[in-house]
């Protein structure tokens, strides 16, 4: 059944074309030497050089990287954390609560989210900055990971975690030396996830930031709504450039290592 | 309980308490307050210190006033009318473009389906502003598209997109597509091609087998992917700020001017409760469908 007819053969160049035109749209103008977005001046890399001049850009993706990077860890902590209560904790008072916590922020609107953490900050009197946003990306993060991690902590085999016990193994020891190797993956996969939500994020950022901390996507919403600029461009570029590499690191990663599990098992087969 | 489970338990759990469900709790206290001139902007506030009788004089002077506010202004029953309205109408084109490309996806040669996963999930890392960004140039009056279709002689003069609801329409299509590919990707990928080959040989035609077989069995990632787009869609605030027009009423934006602009506390608090009120129809279908996939499986 698996032919290319004429039918999906257009759809999928239609599909992909609508994905990826705009941003490659966005690539092509980066390397434009006029300054009006619409005409071709000739090729150039001058907003590239521009664009790291840029003190204020400079700041804000200083910020941001601060930001990702704590809140992704501990993001990545809370929300294995979690996700071992959801599958492993057994029965405890509040259990229906905490997993509607867990699961409630990946549908919260961000509006509401920022809101409700910008009116908390204030109640409480915490001064608005990098701390605060911290905290923000750090709470709905975790819900992420807390979710793909415990899509791997159920599926797998818990004998091999009460074999480990019963050999004498502390229950921490078991987590450490059996369980974490195993759901390793899916937590590197929730840590990178926490880590993109964070580093993409306005909303949340801009209710919860304030005078004193500018995040990058802050600083690009308000140059992106005085119109088109070239150094946006060459920003995007960057941005889009990075993500690419990163993904496609990633999926050749993964495939390496069901390469080598599928060898693994193929030569145990043949011991054995 | 030894001090370890507890420990494993409580932090997760009270982080969440204090980050995510006391600050709604304060969303909903303050969305009964009143404005006022002061810091904070809104009164009454709970004065802890006045003990029991402080509580109860706080408790008495919360009111709906502003939901009845809400209500006889227009301008918010409107926004939240166009937000659904804009919401439910992307969803639908969504599905429309995005089942296409799943089915064309899952029937494609199978060394090239990681390729093509790859491309649809490259999008979904990519930042989301930058995405909502690239269109602007796209759409704007001396855009890409305008002179597309001038070169096509569609049209005579450039059409005015950008700061439209049409433009709105095209930034929730374009960026949240991926979200509905994704889900009808996955249920079409794990058909039985024999079913389609049995409907053949018993005398359907391919279009019917279509419909009597494939659209069935994929419903469960329809519906999925149909939620995935509809519920961050109705709270979006990035695309009608940045392609929408000063006319584009989506709820999201009217909560951001309602708390930037007019520095109005307890209006902001009352939009908010109502669009998480909006919000939880969808959001219960959706995870009851989630759990019948779920059961499906095993």
């Amino acid at each position: 059944m698996r032919r290319l007819t004429w039918f999906n053969a257009t759809s999928l160049t239609l599909g992909f074309a609508f994905l990826y035109i705009p941003m490659i749209v966005v690539i092509i103008y980066s390397f434009n030497e006029s300054r009006l977005v619409t005409v071709w001046g000739g090729f150039s890399t001058k907003w590239y050089g521009e664009l790291l001049q840029n003190e204020a850009f400079l700041d804000a993706a200083w910020v941001t990287f601060k930001v990702g990077f704590f809140s992704s860890i501990i993001a990545t902590i809370l929300g294995t954390m979690g996700a071992y209560v959801l599958v492993r904790g057994g029965r405890f008072y509040g259990r229906t609560l905490f997993s509607g916590m867990i699961y409630a922020p990946l549908v919260m609107p961000e509006v509401i989210t920022g809101l409700s953490l910008l009116l908390l900050f204030i109640s409480i009197g915490l001064d608005r900055g990098l701390f605060t946003i911290i905290l923000a990306h750090a709470t709905f993060s975790m819900c992420y990971v807390s979710v793909v991690v415990s899509s791997r902590l159920v599926s797998f085999d818990r004998s091999v975690e009460e074999a480990a016990l019963d050999l004498g193994c502390t229950p921490f020891e078991a987590f450490r030396l059996v369980t974490l190797p195993i759901i390793a993956p899916a937590v590197i996969s929730g840590w990178l996830l926490a880590l993109t939500l964070s580093l993409d994020d306005l909303v949340i950022a801009s209710f919860v930031a304030g005078p004193s901390a500018t995040t990058l996507p802050i600083k690009v919403f308000s140059s992106i709504r005085l119109g088109v600029s070239p150094e946006i461009n060459a920003l995007s570029t960057i941005l889009i450039g990075l993500v690419t590499i990163g993904t496609i690191m990633a999926s050749l990663s993964t495939k390496r290592a069901v390469m080598r599990r599928e060898r693994a098992e193929r030569m145990a087969e043949q011991a054995g | 309980m030894n001090l370890r489970r507890f420990s494993l338990i409580a932090v997760p759990y009270f982080w969440l308490l204090g980050l995510f469900l006391i600050p709604f709790l304060i969303v909903f206290k303050i969305s009964l307050s009143d404005i006022a001139l002061s810091i904070p902007p809104y009164t009454p506030t709970l004065e802890l210190s006045e003990g029991w009788a402080g509580f109860r004089d706080f408790l008495s002077q919360l009111d709906f006033e502003n939901f009845e506010f809400l209500a006889t202004d227009d301008l918010y029953w409107k926004s939240y009318l166009s937000s659904v309205q804009i919401a439910f109408i992307s969803t639908f084109i969504c599905l429309l473009i995005g089942f296409p490309i799943a089915y064309g996806m899952a029937n494609a040669p199978k060394e090239w389906q990681p390729t093509l996963m790859l491309l649809v999930i490259l999008p979904f890392w990519t930042s989301f502003l930058i995405r909502v960004y690239s269109l602007i140039g796209i759409l704007s009056q001396e855009g890409m598209l305008n002179q597309f279709l001038m070169w096509l002689g569609l049209i005579g003069e450039p059409l005015t997109i950008l700061n439209t609801n049409v433009a709105v329409y095209i930034g929730i299509v374009y960026t949240y597509c991926p979200f509905m590919i994704l889900p009808i990707y996955a249920t079409l990928i794990k058909l039985d091609g024999s079913l389609l080959e049995a409907a053949e040989d018993l005398g359907c035609s391919r279009t019917e087998a279509f419909w009597r077989i494939t659209v069935p069995l994929s419903k469960a990632g329809i519906i999925a992917g149909c939620f995935l787009v509809f519920i961050p869609a109705l709270g979006e605030f990035v695309i009608p700020s940045l392609l929408g027009g000063s006319d584009t009423l989506m709820i999201g934006k009217t909560l951001f001017e309602e708390f930037y602009n007019n520095r109005d506390w307890p209006v902001a608090s009352a939009v908010a409760v109502i669009l998480l009120l909006i919000l939880i129809i969808p959001i219960v279908l959706y995870q009851r469908n989630e759990q019948k996939m779920m059961e499906a499986e095993t």
